[in-house]
């Protein structure tokens, strides 16, 4: 028996190292930094998030949507936890588009808690008018959307360099040393004290890349706390029960004289 | 079958047993007898079965919500996994247990080729189990489209498009699958209707599969004919249940792993941009399970042979009750096949691995020899092995002592090979 | 087969059984509660209702948690005879000023008490609805008078945010 599962578990292994092989195409070393929300306990710092959704609101929303996430989900267990009130507050501070009212008219609103998040542009054309081509894509589930993850994110907001010689870049192109070939049509966005933190802590390029991804980690997996919560739970459970299952077997199998 | 007549001991069970014999079909199951030399290799079969009845019931939970709409199935994937209870559980159970379901299904198949369970008298069981098979494949493909991810709608359009490979009427066939002149919203739909209905096909046939198997019994790790119910056997109740329970449990462990833990690992990032007609992934790979086969379509350079080579990869097991020649089931008695088996295992698995690489340089080279072994065993092999290779003594009975030769000896040698 | 006797059902079984069940248990609850109500819906639970261009006489039907909710601006006539009427006379006693913040101003869900439908306005012999289902007549209270229903019709929760507006939910 210990041989059956040794060989079951390094098949499962190789079919896991499979899978990684296809995912990660790329072979650019990401920036790494540590994460609060990895491991089987793994959490969201709520400051951090706090502080990510003000650059997001600051810096990335002028160009990226978020159009799966609620104003309602800020003050959610899990999430950035703003009290209900500040949720409330952020809400109103945009103007919603409502209707058509009994007019058939289409007018605009303080947003409520219920409301998606407000998208910078109308649609995917008008985005990409405004944009030389280029959509800048929802930032919803950006993080799942790439194969490197968190890691990814935070390497490119901080991968801005100057092109190295012999690379031509086109009006409105930028290089990125992370960017799967290198040519981005985002220019860099953040600088060293670009938003003022309410907490105090420090924007350095570093803090602010980190924190945006953490809030970005959060837009894409809100229920990532009660995920690990109730996988420890799971799991420890199924423990037991196979431990207690493994000696009824060993009970009932007692009756006869074969060895299970 | 076999078994006694079974007569229920109340009244009113025999009243009922007389018009339904839903009782006399318990009984057959609990008393069923099993060899009870079964090795853990043997628990995949019940734990399929859990696989299948957790897709049908998440999937069915996840129906209740999601919007088979190409403007709209990306939205209300997400909408399960933000706001409907539970829903981020139930999806990722689902999508996660596909992947399982086809982990168990190739130990259940490679354990059937292991220990010749698909011969004489267990064709039917065998050629249930490849249809079983063909019919999961087509439920997980369609189940890929729906979320309507950039890999559904890519992967949708590169496998729908093999079909345009048939001479004459492969376009017009195209297009009737699609219902357009490209992957769109009615092929979601319909894709979606056909991912409902394949479980329950597959539900009817499993049935089947285990009637037919309720026939002549269960092969076992020895692979001689058992008399039923003898020394040899034990019921099923309680003791393949507890230790298909068991077993099962080990493998709902490393389900839960992937459920809580490493959710999106078995996925492609891909499927979390929304289709877009206009713009391919860079990398359009099928899910792992299926890599085996994507990699032999691609080692052939002719797209018609190369859809042939595919389908007959599969279609090949359907012959093979009739290309194993040899008159000894257990690999055990057979050194020869033993490590031919082992052989075609690894080739299987280079097979995946080069099926998820680019297909270029070393890698199609690869792909050409291990594609070619892998004919070359079922349709080479096997027939000649049959003939050639010297089998050793197999016992008389699981408990029994051997025909010719140290019973211990041999006995000692069969127990080392199942617990390799 | 040479089984020995176990009759017992001991310690072990039990405590296996058990805990079994306790894992059933949570795995099924999680497939039962995907049916309720999900965040979304529950974040949309209240709707505000400009009434500002309503004439006394007229009611208007706004959608409130995907059902009619009645808003009418009653004349005084129908503001008396809603008070007029003797608590014994009533299936489901309920004074019109438990109903209602403003006598003006009825609010409440206008579904019919008996099977769900939507009672007609203006209609029946109690000057107030009348459901076409199965026959209940309402008074210009909403108050059930004859007919199958055994119950008034329900007043949600609702505030006067302004003069002309109403916050429901």
């Amino acid at each position: 028996m210990k041989f059956f599962f040794l060989k079951l578990l390094s098949l499962t292994v190789l079919f896991i190292s499979l899978s990684f092989n296809s995912n990660s195409a790329e072979k650019v070393e990401y920036l790494k930094t540590d994460w609060s929300f990895k491991g089987l306990f793994g959490k969201f710092d709520r400051g951090a998030l706090q502080r990510g959704y003000q650059v997001y609101t600051e810096v990335c929303s002028s160009c990226h949507s978020m159009k799966y996430v609620s104003y309602r989900n800020l003050a959610e267990k899990g999430g950035p936890e703003f009290t209900e009130e500040q949720a409330k507050a952020i809400a109103a501070s945009f103007e919603v588009t409502d209707g058509p009212n009994d007019d058939g008219e289409m007018f605009t609103r303080p947003g409520k808690l219920s409301d998606k998040f407000v998208m910078p542009y109308e649609n995917v054309k008008a985005a990409q008018a405004a944009n030389g081509g280029a959509y800048p894509p929802d930032m919803s589930v950006l993080v799942k959307a790439r194969g490197g993850g968190v890691n990814y994110i935070y390497s490119l907001l901080q991968g801005y360099e100057d092109p190295p010689t012999g690379i031509d870049l086109d009006e409105g192109v930028y290089y990125n040393k992370y960017m799967y070939g290198n040519k981005i049509k985002m220019a860099n966005q953040l600088s060293d004290g670009l938003v003022e933190y309410a907490d105090g802590t420090k924007a350095t390029v570093e803090q602010m890349s980190k924190d945006v991804t953490t809030f970005l980690m959060w837009t894409a997996e809100p229920h990532l706390e009660s995920r690990h919560q109730m996988g420890f739970k799971a799991i420890v459970y199924l423990i037991i029960l196979t431990i207690l299952v493994y000696f009824s077997m060993k009970r009932i199998w007692s009756r006869i004289e074969t060895e299970v | 079958m076999s078994d006694q007549e079974y007569i229920p001991k109340s009244k009113f069970g025999k009243w009922f047993n007389d018009r339904l014999p839903l009782l006399s079909l318990a009984s057959h199951l609990t008393d069923y007898p099993t060899p009870k030399n079964l090795n853990y290799w043997w628990t995949f079969g019940g734990i399929l079965t859990f696989c299948l009845i957790t897709q049908i019931v998440t999937g069915l939970t996840l129906a209740m919500h999601y919007i088979a709409h190409a403007d709209m199935a990306f939205e209300s994937v997400e909408h399960i996994m933000r706001d409907v209870n539970y829903g981020w559980l139930i999806r990722y159970i689902h999508a996660n247990g596909a992947s399982m379901f086809f982990l168990a299904v190739y130990i259940h198949i490679f354990r059937s080729l292991f220990y010749g369970s698909y011969k004489s008298p267990r064709e039917i069981i065998w050629i249930l189990g490849i249809i079983i098979y063909l019919l999961m494949m087509a439920a997980a493909f369609m189940g890929y489209v729906l979320p309507w991810g950039q890999m559904s709608f890519w992967g949708a359009t590169v496998i729908t498009n093999l079909f345009s490979a048939i001479p004459l009427v492969g376009e017009g066939i195209v297009e009737w699958l699609w219902g357009g002149y490209s992957v769109d919203n009615p092929t979601l739909t319909r894709f979606f209707t056909l991912h409902y209905l394949i479980p329950f096909l597959i539900l009817g046939l499993v049935v089947l599969h285990i009637w037919a198997l309720h026939v002549p019994g269960n092969n076992n790790p020895v692979g001689i004919d058992i008399k039923k119910p003898s020394k040899d056997t034990v019921p099923f109740h309680p003791y393949i249940v507890i230790k298909d329970g068991f077993a099962l449990l080990m493998f709902m462990i490393v389900f839960a792993f992937f459920v809580f833990y490493t959710p999106n690992i078995l996925g492609h990032a891909d499927n979390y941009i929304e289709a877009n007609p206009l713009v391919t992934p860079a990398h359009i790979v099928p899910e792992w399970y299926l890599l085996p086969f994507y990699a032999i379509l691609r080692s052939v350079p002719d797209k018609l042979l190369g859809v042939i080579a595919m389908l007959s990869a599969i279609l090949i097991l359907a012959a093979l009750p009739w290309l194993d020649t040899s008159k000894i089931r257990s690999a055990v008695f057979r050194p020869l096949y033993k490590q031919f088996y082992w052989i075609l295992v690894a080739d299987v698995l280079i097979l995946g691995y080069v099926g998820a690489m680019p297909a270029e340089g070393l890698y199609l080279l690869i792909a050409r020899v291990a594609t070619a072994y892998y004919f070359l065993h079922f349709l080479v092999v096997l027939p000649v092995l049959g003939f050639k290779e010297k089998t050793l003594p197999v016992p008389l009975s699981i408990t029994e002592p051997v025909l010719g030769g140290s019973p211990n000896l041999v006995m000692a040698k069969s127990k080392e090979s199942m617990k390799q | 087969m040479s089984e020995k006797k176990t009759n017992r059902r001991d310690f072990l079984f039990t405590a296996t059984y058990a805990v079994g069940a306790v894992g059933v248990g949570a795995t099924v609850w999680p497939m039962i509660d995907q049916m309720n109500p999900d965040a979304s819906v529950k974040a949309l639970a209240s709707t505000e209702v400009d009434v500002s261009s309503l004439t006394p006489g007229k009611t208007i039907t706004v959608l409130w948690r995907g059902k009619p909710v009645f808003i009418r601006r009653r004349t005084q006539e129908e503001i008396a005879e809603a008070n007029s009427v003797k608590m014994e006379e009533l299936k489901d006693p309920e004074k019109d000023e438990d109903r209602v913040k403003d006598p003006e101003w009825l609010v409440m869900l206008g579904v019919c008490t008996h099977l769900g439908c939507v009672p007609l306005n203006d209609k029946g012999d109690y000057n107030g609805w009348f459901c076409p289902c199965h026959g209940s007549h309402y008074d210009t209270s909403g108050r059930i008078r004859k007919g199958p229903a055994p119950t008034n019709m329900e007043v949600p929760k609702y505030e006067f945010v302004n003069e002309s507006t109403i916050k429901i939910g």
